[in-house]
């Protein structure tokens, strides 16, 4: 993350020298489908905020539990039983002290940020929360941050307010603050931004919620790929995230909670291993994190999860960061050289996501053109109208890059850009 | 390997362009909202009927091109057609975008609509095709309402 945006504009961008410890060549090997290609040309592949691509190795440890461990966990006497349990368990602690978790019973194996954040809604915020309290969230949220709330409002005559951003799509900490009341119960607030790319103070966010006694979630389904996060360091009650855009597979996501909170919450679902013991005169729910884990779960998932996690460790999140802050830059500069785009979304701090729109040209016929010379992009609203609307824009064309991506990648995408305005001046 | 200008065909650059029959209708006998919400296009198309004969239609609205070209397009093929006509023109409009086949056969007697051949080749851009026509059959129905493609 870094500042950029405006500066730009004499002549081409210099390419940045890789760093020696960096190879991005080296990197593409470890994902098969970076070598297909699209209409006779290799692929682009720029729509990692949507899903991102899965490296061997998570194919692999998925391969390893199908042909040598496979059976169902916590339930079982036998060899299979206990090996697939390990790693299941292993999974989870691996999870934990990547978001920097007190306790790997902290951590709830969920299928992805958005059932997370329904979890979070339906089995704290139900209980809690009365008519007249005040639930706040961004202009920024994804649909799935805003529609659970929405839901529990209608539950229980709660009420959302909504944080404005400034025309460079900066979250706005002062407009926040003079929200912030004794009525505030609940603030859920994405770390980054799967439409323009912003990147919230999550720090600043929680500490000014923690003054008025308001718990905080935050959504970090685009955060966690993209650089180290400490959920003890940003003091949040809750953090959600997506396996999938983070090289896991999909169908698996986290819900992280404060063990205060998770053995005061009811339970979200009932069934098997989320109990102790069962009659049908009265329940035992079990240990955390097993009561908020009924049915068998996703096992695939959260071991090809480990393996991602793993990966990205080998990897490194800080290489991670500064290379894609390098991608990030180059595309923002090369993007502003062409006059017919503008950029959606130049806040000061951003993950490497870059939203445009280009004079005269829907972005749905963008993405099409763009997709005949290979170059995957995402085109629409991004499940996030209400910045949409913020913009005045009906959709925007995305381009949202990983540290597989390259820099002649991104002049493809520029190369398809003019492309498309060639088609269409 | 489908080429580019299969699907931007010159005639639809144009209708994109410049659109046919942009406005709306005083006091319409048919009125209808389509939303694509994949896309975001938007439009609204109003009808005047002669009998059971179109006697004018006109559409408004934000969409890409193959929607924009679709309903400015639609807007002069259903002029002067009787409610029957439009709606066999509808069916074959829809088979010509999402039938594998030869294009020219089932082209044949649509005149300027066969330049949307190249459309079943993308699949994603189906519903921007049909959006206009989706909404003009909701005005011709129940005279007003809304419809989206979803
Ligand atoms: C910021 C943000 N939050 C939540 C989600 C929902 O994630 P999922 O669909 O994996 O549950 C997304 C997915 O695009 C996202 O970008």
């Amino acid at each position: 993350m870094q500042s950029k945006a405006e500066q730009v504009n004499d002549g081409q961008a210099t390419r940045p020298i890789e760093a020696a410890s960096f190879d991005v060549e080296r990197i593409r090997k470890d994902f098969p489908i970076l070598s297909r290609t699209v209409n006779g040309k290799p692929l682009v592949y720029l729509d990692n905020a949507a899903t991102t691509q899965k490296p061997s190795v998570v194919t692999a440890s998925i391969c390893h539990l199908h042909e040598s461990t496979n059976a169902n966990i916590h339930r079982g006497v036998h060899r299979l039983s206990i090996e697939t349990t390990q790693a299941y368990e292993k999974a989870r602690l691996r999870v934990a002290r990547f978001i920097g978790a007190a306790s790997e019973t902290e951590i709830i194996f969920v299928r992805g940020a958005t059932e997370a954040i329904n979890l979070v809604a339906q089995s704290f915020g139900r209980p809690n929360l009365i008519e007249g309290d005040e639930i706040i969230v961004s202009n920024l949220e994804h649909h799935a941050n805003i529609v659970p709330w929405q839901i529990l409002c209608e539950q229980t005559g709660a009420r959302l307010r909504v944080v404005p951003v400034d025309d460079d799509g900066n979250f706005l900490l002062d407009e926040y603050q003079h929200l912030l009341t004794q009525k505030t119960k609940i603030v859920a607030i994405l770390q980054g931004s799967n439409a323009l790319g912003t990147v919230v103070p999550v720090h600043a966010v929680t500490r000014m919620a923690h003054e008025y006694g308001a718990k905080v979630l935050i959504d970090g389904a685009q955060a966690v790929q993209h650089h180290e996060v400490d959920v003890r360091s940003i003091d949040c009650d809750f953090y959600v995230f997506s396996g999938h855009k983070m090289y896991a597979p999909s169908g698996i996501g986290i819900l992280y909670a404060k063990e205060e909170l998770l053995d005061a919450m009811p339970p979200y679902q009932g069934g098997g291993e989320m109990i102790k013991s069962v009659t049908f005169e009265q329940t035992i729910y079990n240990d955390l994190p097993h009561k908020f884990e009924a049915g068998t779960p996703n096992i695939e998932g959260a071991i090809g999860l480990g393996a991602a996690i793993e990966y990205l460790e080998n990897v490194g999140l800080s290489n991670i960061a500064a290379y894609e802050d390098k991608l990030l830059d180059y595309a923002t500069t090369r993007l502003a050289e062409i006059p017919e785009v503008r950029l959606i979304g130049t806040a000061k701090e951003k993950v490497s996501v870059v939203s445009f729109v280009v004079e005269g040209i829907h972005p749905h016929d963008i993405g099409t053109v763009l997709d005949q010379e290979g170059v995957a992009i995402r085109t629409g609203h991004h499940c996030a109208q209400p910045i949409m609307q913020r913009f005045g824009v009906p959709a925007t064309a995305r381009a949202s890059m990983s540290f597989y991506n390259t820099h002649d990648e991104i002049d493809r995408l520029i190369d398809a850009i003019h492309t498309a305005i060639g088609v269409f001046a | 390997m489908s080429e580019l200008t299969d699907l931007y065909q010159e005639l639809i650059l144009d209708h994109n362009r410049s659109p046919r029959n942009r406005g709306r209708l005083e006091n319409p006998d048919g009125l209808a909202q389509g939303y694509n919400p994949l896309c975001g296009d938007q439009i609204s198309v109003s009808v005047k009927l002669d009998g059971d004969r179109i006697e004018s239609i006109k559409f408004e609205g934000s969409g890409c091109a193959i929607s924009t070209a679709s309903a400015s397009l639609m807007t002069q093929s259903l002029k002067g057609k009787t409610l029957e006509e439009a709606g066999e023109l509808f069916n074959r409009f829809h088979k010509l975008l999402t039938e594998e086949g030869n294009a020219e056969e089932l082209g044949q007697g649509m005149g300027k609509l066969k330049v949307f051949s190249g459309v079943c080749q993308y699949p994603a851009r189906v519903k921007c095709a049909t959006l206009a026509w989706h909404t003009v059959k909701a005005a011709l129905n129940n005279k007003e309402g809304n419809i989206t493609t979803e």
